[in-house]
């Protein structure tokens, strides 16, 4: 690690172009996405302002109107593209008739309990499927692997709202031990410390509920991977030094067995945020995921398309960062690539 | 194809996959015509337990509606919908896929950022958004779900395709004068079949998983019953009445299981180096 941060330091212009040149790879997937969403809208049934506006009946004609203008509906097509793009690029994501409010600003006060869910869950995924991925490979072909291999195969196989609505039929409503919903106790006016136990309390479900899918993955590849490794040349040639066993397993083959891992943590990101839609929903959760639930009810195509567009800027955000993770981990590749 | 089978049912989790697969496709094909009672009609008192009578073994849900039933008729929408997306995912990224290997240049790149494009959007969420604005229908479900799971399929081929091209048999094939689409579909396709058998396995396992959340998100088809539903509907109700959420998940977890091992028995059967590696 001590020597990665160095190649890092060394190396600061190389990682600098490097970040340069994803990051507008990503603004350009971005703007692709957004010329998406625009046909999206227009594959609805119906007139485009009308569709904007939500369901049948829930808005008014002034509104329609100001939505036609707005986007300049009797204009033709490229213009219309232009003027839509143009809007998200200065970050209009537009109204949402059904909240009264501004799509940015509803979508900015539910990111924060979105991204602490989610980071929760990552890192416990990650953390757990290490560890568990590390005993199973350890103690392959013993009762322990067993049991973790067959462990994984099941929560790998549950659809994440059944996890949930077990989980709250175990320890809320059997037990009594942990809420079943929200982010922190109504009408509970806690503060300092006693927030941050009160708002645990509420996250320790949904986080568990999202990060034991991931839990299951990185648990498989892990002790996958590790296996793979532990055969390679470099490893016999460590025992040969007379190395023990437990840096060997630690500095030799689950640092490079972890490559994949970081990999596939990159992958799933976005599996991460769609679990996360479905986790807010069943915990009422107070992030975008419940955000777009809630859209999705009202058919508030503003708000849902626009929380669409937010969570593939997450994904890309996050697919960046684990890149640079895995150029971080990762011995043989340096920048200059 | 014999020494398939025999390689097939000598891997534990194969076995098991295949039994699960076999018991889960009766179910659905023979299930509805054992049990004619629509799964929609109300046959008892609401919130009747589980195991009381034996006409409705699994209980009723809270219009009294039999939820063994329910079960029964979902396995047809479950699996129906995920061999079926399934299959429109192959029919788009086997031919991407392809091409993409086969020609590479501008072809493959031009291909290949179409295919990442689509891997970077969220796809649960690019699912929702398409069912939201299709309108919740069938054709829509199984459509949403192809476009979320093709991207895989495309690279898994074309990194097939790659390697295959450059064989000799596929070398004297083009100096025959044989056509790119005729050394496509009968030289490199047929060898590339086995990693796209395995892949289309665990696609169909997702593919439950992704209608069944759909489907409790209140995106299913409104007019057949499927055990996303089942559980969506009987959320509110979880203090009360328990089973009505818990034995449709069971169904659920059962058959992404079994095809989870099947696509692990399939694995070994087709990838014998591979597997072995893994171990």
């Amino acid at each position: 690690m001590i020597l990665a941060a160095f190649n890092l330091i060394r190396s600061p212009s190389e990682m600098l172009s490097f970040v340069a040149q994803r990051v507008v790879k990503g603004v350009i997937v971005l703007l692709a996405i957004v010329v998406l969403n625009f046909f999206l809208i227009r594959l609805a049934p119906g007139d485009p302002a009308v569709v904007m506006a939500g369901e049948a009946g829930a808005t008014d004609q002034v509104f329609v109107k100001q939505l036609r203008e707005k986007f300049g509906l009797d204009k033709p097509l490229p213009e219309q593209l232009f003027i839509y793009v143009k809007g998200i690029a200065t970050l209009d994501l537009g109204f949402s008739f059904r909240q009264q409010a501004p799509v940015a600003k509803l979508i900015g006060e539910r990111l924060p309990a979105t991204l602490l869910l989610t980071l929760t869950a990552f890192a416990i995924s990650l953390a757990l499927g290490i560890l568990f991925g590390t005993f199973a490979a350890r103690f392959a072909g013993t009762f322990l692997d067993t049991g973790i291999t067959v462990f994984a195969l099941i929560f790998y196989a549950m659809p994440i709202f059944w996890v949930a609505l077990m989980g709250i039929l175990l320890f809320s409503v059997t037990f009594d031990w942990l809420p079943s919903f929200g982010y922190d106790t109504v009408g509970g006016n806690y503060t300092g410390l006693a927030h941050v136990i009160d708002v645990a309390k509420h996250l320790i479900m949904p986080a568990m509920t999202l990060g034991l899918f991931f839990m299951a993955t990185y648990t498989r590849m892990t002790r996958a991977s590790m296996l793979e490794v532990k055969r390679l040349d470099f490893v016999k040639t460590a025992r040969a030094k007379g190395l023990s066993d437990a840096v060997i397993q630690r500095r030799h083959v689950l640092r490079n067995a972890l490559l994949p891992v970081v990999t596939l943590a990159g992958v799933h990101s976005g599996t991460l945020i769609g679990g996360a839609v479905i986790t807010e929903t069943v915990f009422a959760w107070p992030g975008i995921g419940r955000l777009m639930y809630d859209a999705l009810l009202q058919r508030d195509y503003n708000l849902l398309l626009g929380v669409f567009v937010i969570c593939s800027a997450m994904v890309l955000i996050f697919n960046l960062i684990t890149d640079l993770v895995y150029r971080l981990v990762d011995p043989r590749i340096e920048f200059a690539s | 194809m014999k020494q398939f089978w025999k390689s097939m049912l000598k891997s534990p989790s194969g076995v098991i996959g295949l039994i699960i697969l076999l018991l889960a496709i009766s179910v659905a094909v023979f299930g509805p015509m054992l049990f004619p009672n629509s799964p929609w009609r109300m046959v008892q008192r609401p919130f009747l337990p589980p195991f009381t009578l034996s006409s409705v073994p699994l209980g009723t849900d809270a219009l009294g509606r039999d939820v063994f039933a329910g079960m029964i008729f979902g396995a047809r929408v479950s699996l129906l919908v995920g061999l079926v997306s399934t299959l429109v995912a192959l029919i788009v990224g086997v031919p991407i896929g392809a091409m993409a290997g086969y020609f590479g240049g501008k072809v493959d790149d031009a291909l290949m950022r179409f295919t990442e494009f689509f891997q970077t959007i969220p796809s649960f969420a690019l699912a929702i958004v398409l069912v939201a604005i299709l309108q919740p229908s069938i054709y829509s479900i199984v459509a949403s779900i192809a476009v979320v799971s093709w991207p895989p399929v495309a690279r898994l081929v074309r990194g097939e395709v790659l390697s295959l091209r450059t064989r000799e048999y596929v070398q004297a094939a083009v100096v025959t004068g044989q056509s790119n689409s005729w050394i496509i579909l009968r030289e490199i396709l047929p060898n590339a079949l086995s990693p796209v058998i395995v892949l289309a396995s665990l696609m169909v396992a997702t593919a439950i998983l992704l209608e069944s959340s759909l489907s409790f998100l209140g995106l299913g088809d409104p007019n057949l019953i499927s055990w996303g539903y089942m559980v969506g509907a009987g959320r509110t109700v979880i203090r009360q009445a328990w089973w009505i959420t818990v034995f449709p998940g069971i169904a659920i977890l059962i058959s992404v299981l079994g095809l989870n091992l099947i696509g692990e028995g399939l694995n070994d059967a087709l990838n014998p180096r591979l597997s072995r590696e893994g171990r």
